[in-house]
């Protein structure tokens, strides 16, 4: 089951909680079940109906571009990074 | 995916390149090079003001000088909604790109543009420029990030909140962003250090120096279609950003990317394609514009400058247990992107437990800042490498084992939270060990080595490729990719290794938007990784093809039909690719395979080079004797190119370290945009570059590549830094450590 990290921005939604195991298929069902567990976090994630633009998702070692649709299934660490550009 | 590096037949040797010869002999096609019926030229009138209201602007009498043809200014441009697109690598606020691309209501920075004219040559464009009237009304300015950031500072964007992960401040302030990232209890593991360095740094603005400047050439047709030739480093990008300032669907524009004149991130935003097209449909004919030096320099976007403060801590055998930076990064008039990949960087290359980074983002006006190479990792680099380096000075430990003893490896955490999957940071430390360079001794007074390590992560994105397989065997590879560094041929080499054939018999092609998928920017170090890939799903393909279709002409089971080597092995028949290419030619279906790939990966580059200098008390000039770069490349797909980015990269760090700054006088305006003050280095000024190229396969790559052209920019100030002060035991916190500031620190010190 993935662990899933809560950026050190967003503990103070998470009552300090750092990371939090859960079942989900992807990121868009993480998110859920992060907003379900701490309320408002959903909102610092996401623009929309998409994970923000200024964000993207790293599951395992693995850094893409697919937004809430990055699947997660058993990988073992999902986080959430600044989008980085490249020279 | 499986990983190696395998004996190759093409993959490791050094052709020349396809390019090679078009461009020695002057024959490459360039923007500048463009010619269409009815060509106008383009200038762009840029503000003398770093900060000022646009009270008025009156075209009047350029637009009635003879010879002129249109003249625009910020009320030309469509409304752009405040929003985030994502370009692909990275992402940007539509109405900030169209704000810079020219100003509306206020200009932020001397050399922001606020009018064009496109006429019948350029001496006609620029008198006609000179006629128009703005009347303006002058604004305090700040190009400090510690004076933007203060509470009194002059105000940017009055609508800037700064945006703390999704959370924004009430009050408006010029930090467009703050980060925070942790790891760890920082306060345990500082409590468990035996020695503790705190430093402060400051780092200048400093360019990329393509010897190209940016060009444009536009041409909006009368069927609708908007037509650009540009130099860029991503055409698709290109095409959207200029679709979306413009505010007309993307499928109306078609962009070709023209031979490209050094990029490193620089020329991926655009400024004068929406320029060129609102004048060519303004005026009814193609227009160009080809921006002087100055524009350069004072229009497009430079790197960021930033004030740095870093503290580590150590026990007392050398083993690094607590970090913490704080960050702040000068974005330019809009808000920019380098903090976070800063943040990131900073403990990269080590195994800290504890660790804290905190970053800023902050506006002021200066242009808008842009990547240069690994964006944001340079400047922390030149921090951290310091600090590590003066723990091993007060602990009495050797400088490289300090570094190996604390080196990122598989497994390690970082500060962001990822943990790396194989890298090769202790590979390239233990090739500086086994080094001719750092086995030699330094003797000579004044006279110092330094060494330092660097990361960049290296990405995947987009990327699409087509193969069409030719009656005599060679294989016509088209791709999205621009070709800043040899590309075309480290992406034909790995298609050729695949079919079997070699590397001229695949003939590479960078094309336009309507002709190949979606490609995202060459940039990120991705386009050997990522495009490359894409050729190798295209080769399997044609591989799949052709044994199908090998089958049939010898009458017997696909399943009979084995590829060893490129070679088609069936029950009793064998044809290379090219005998095999040709016989089904004869009939059936043409062979065409195409690919597209996004993977979803980091390649993770580390690089650690080693510098001798020699300073000289009397005027502070720094000499580089010898220069070593070291880089785990994954697998060097073309040798010759690997090292020329290592090079190329340590050359433009030394820059960086030693000459290179955006000199702003009391005005906030620019004094040395020219490349006569504005000093890059040049042949006299560096030893040759040697290089080591370490492979250590990268498990997200067939063939182990990782990107390169990023990390080699990533060590040199830390490594001159260090150097400089082995040199002379006094350390320099500030970039460049020019001849006046090393003199001067010198002369303090004794």
């Amino acid at each position: 089951m993935p662990i899933v990290f809560i950026p050190a921005q967003l503990k103070s939604l998470t009552g300090g909680v750092s990371q939090v195991e859960m079942e989900a298929d992807n990121v868009r069902q993480v998110i859920e079940q992060l907003d379900q567990q701490f309320p408002g976090i959903r909102d610092r994630l996401c623009d929309g109906d998409e994970l923000a633009r200024t964000l993207q998702v790293s599951v395992d070692s693995s850094m893409g571009a697919r937004g809430l649709r990055t699947k997660v299934g058993d990988a073992r660490e999902v986080h959430f990074l600044p989008v980085i550009g490249g020279g | 995916m499986s990983s190696g590096n395998g004996n190759y037949r093409v993959l490791g040797t050094r052709p020349r390149r396809h390019d090679g010869a078009e461009k020695v002999t002057g024959s490459a096609i360039y923007a500048n090079d463009v010619q269409l019926p009815g060509l106008l030229t383009g200038f762009v009138l840029r503000s003398p003001h770093p900060h000022a209201r646009i009270r008025s602007i009156d075209t009047s009498e350029a637009e009635a000088t003879e010879g002129v043809f249109a003249v625009i200014s910020g009320k030309d441009f469509p409304e752009v909604a405040d929003k985030v697109a994502d370009l692909g690598e990275g992402s940007v606020n539509l109405s900030y790109l169209s704000g810079n691309v020219m100003a509306k209501g206020k200009v932020l920075y001397k050399g922001h543009a606020v009018a064009a004219v496109a006429a019948v040559n350029i001496h006609v464009a620029e008198e006609a420029a000179s006629k128009i009237k703005i009347d303006y009304e002058v604004l305090p300015s700040v190009t400090w990030v510690l004076d933007a950031m203060a509470d009194d500072a002059p105000l940017l964007h009055e609508n800037l909140f700064t945006d703390h992960m999704g959370e924004k401040d009430e009050k408006p302030s010029n930090t467009a962003v703050h980060m925070h990232f942790e790891k760890g209890n920082i306060e345990e593991g500082f409590a468990a250090a035996d020695v503790i360095v705190e430093r402060e740094f400051k780092t200048a603005t400093v360019h990329q120096g393509y010897i190209e400047p940016h060009v444009s050439v536009a041409d909006w047709t009368t069927s609708g279609r908007l037509k650009i030739w540009t130099a860029t480093q991503g055409a698709f990008t290109a095409r959207q950003q200029t679709a979306e300032v413009l505010q007309i669907p993307i499928s109306d524009v078609v962009v070709t990317p023209c031979e490209i004149g050094g990029g490193f991130g620089g020329k991926i935003a655009v400024y004068l394609e929406p320029v060129t097209a609102l004048l060519s449909k303004k005026s009814g004919r193609p227009v160009r514009i080809s921006m002087t030096r100055a524009g350069v320099f004072e229009g497009t976007g430079p790197t960021p400058g930033s004030f740095m403060r870093v503290k580590i801590g150590a026990t007392s055998d050398g083993k690094l247990v607590a970090g913490e930076a704080w960050l702040a990064y000068d974005a330019g008039a809009y808000p920019g992107g380098m903090i976070g990949p800063g943040c990131m960087c900073v403990f990269s290359c080590y195994d800290i437990e504890h660790a804290v980074v905190d970053g800023y983002d902050v506006c002021m006006n200066k242009p808008h800042t842009q990547a240069y190479r690994a964006p944001g990792a340079t400047q922390v680099a030149f921090a951290c490498e310091q600090v590590v380096d003066e723990i091993a000075e007060q602990l009495g430990i050797c400088k490289l084992e300090i570094r190996q003893l604390n080196a990122a490896k598989e497994g390690m955490r970082r500060v962001d939270g990822p943990v790396y999957p194989r890298i090769g940071l202790v590979e390239c430390l233990d090739a500086v060990a086994q080094s001719d360079h750092w086995k030699s001794p330094l003797e000579g007074e004044n006279r110092g080595r330094g060494i330092a390590a660097g990361f960049w992560f290296g990405c995947g994105l987009k990327s699409s490729v087509s193969a069409s397989v030719n009656h005599d065997g060679t294989v016509n590879l088209t791709e999205g990719s621009p070709d800043i560094g040899g590309t075309r041929t480290s992406i034909a080499m790995q298609l050729a290794e695949v079919l079997g054939i070699d590397t001229f018999d695949v003939i590479p092609q960078v094309v336009d938007t309507d002709s190949v998928g979606y490609t995202d920017v060459t940039g990120g170090s991705r386009v050997t990784f990522a495009t490359g890939l894409a050729a190798y799903e295209a080769g399997l393909d044609l591989q799949r093809q052709m044994a199908g279709r090998a089958a049939d002409l010898w009458e017997c089971s696909a399943d009979d039909i084995s590829v060893v080597e490129g070679e088609f092995k069936g029950p009793d028949k064998s044809a290379s690719f090219k005998e095999l290419a040709q016989e089904l030619f004869k009939d059936g279906e043409p062979l065409v395979a195409r690919a597209s790939v996004a993977p979803d990966c980091s390649t993770n580059g580390f690089a650690v080079h080693i510098a001798d200098v020699e300073v000289d008390p009397e005027t502070g000039k720094v000499t580089i004797l010898r220069y070593t770069a070291i880089q785990d490349a994954g697998k060097a797909i073309h040798p010759s190119y690997v090292e020329g980015q290592m090079q190329g990269g340590a050359v433009q760090g030394i820059g960086w370290a030693l000459n290179e700054e955006y000199f702003f006088n009391d005005n906030d305006t620019m004094d040395n945009a020219s490349f006569l003050d504005y000093r890059m280095p040049t042949m006299l000024d560096v030893p040759m570059i040697d290089t080591i190229i370490v492979e250590v396969a990268n498990p997200d790559h067939p063939y182990g590549v990782r990107g390169v052209g990023e990390p080699p920019i990533v060590p040199p100030p830390a490594a001159i830094a260090n150097a400089i002060s082995e040199a002379t035991t006094t350390r320099f916190f500030e970039l460049p450590m020019s001849p006046p500031k090393v003199w001067k620190g010198l002369s303090e010190t004794s």
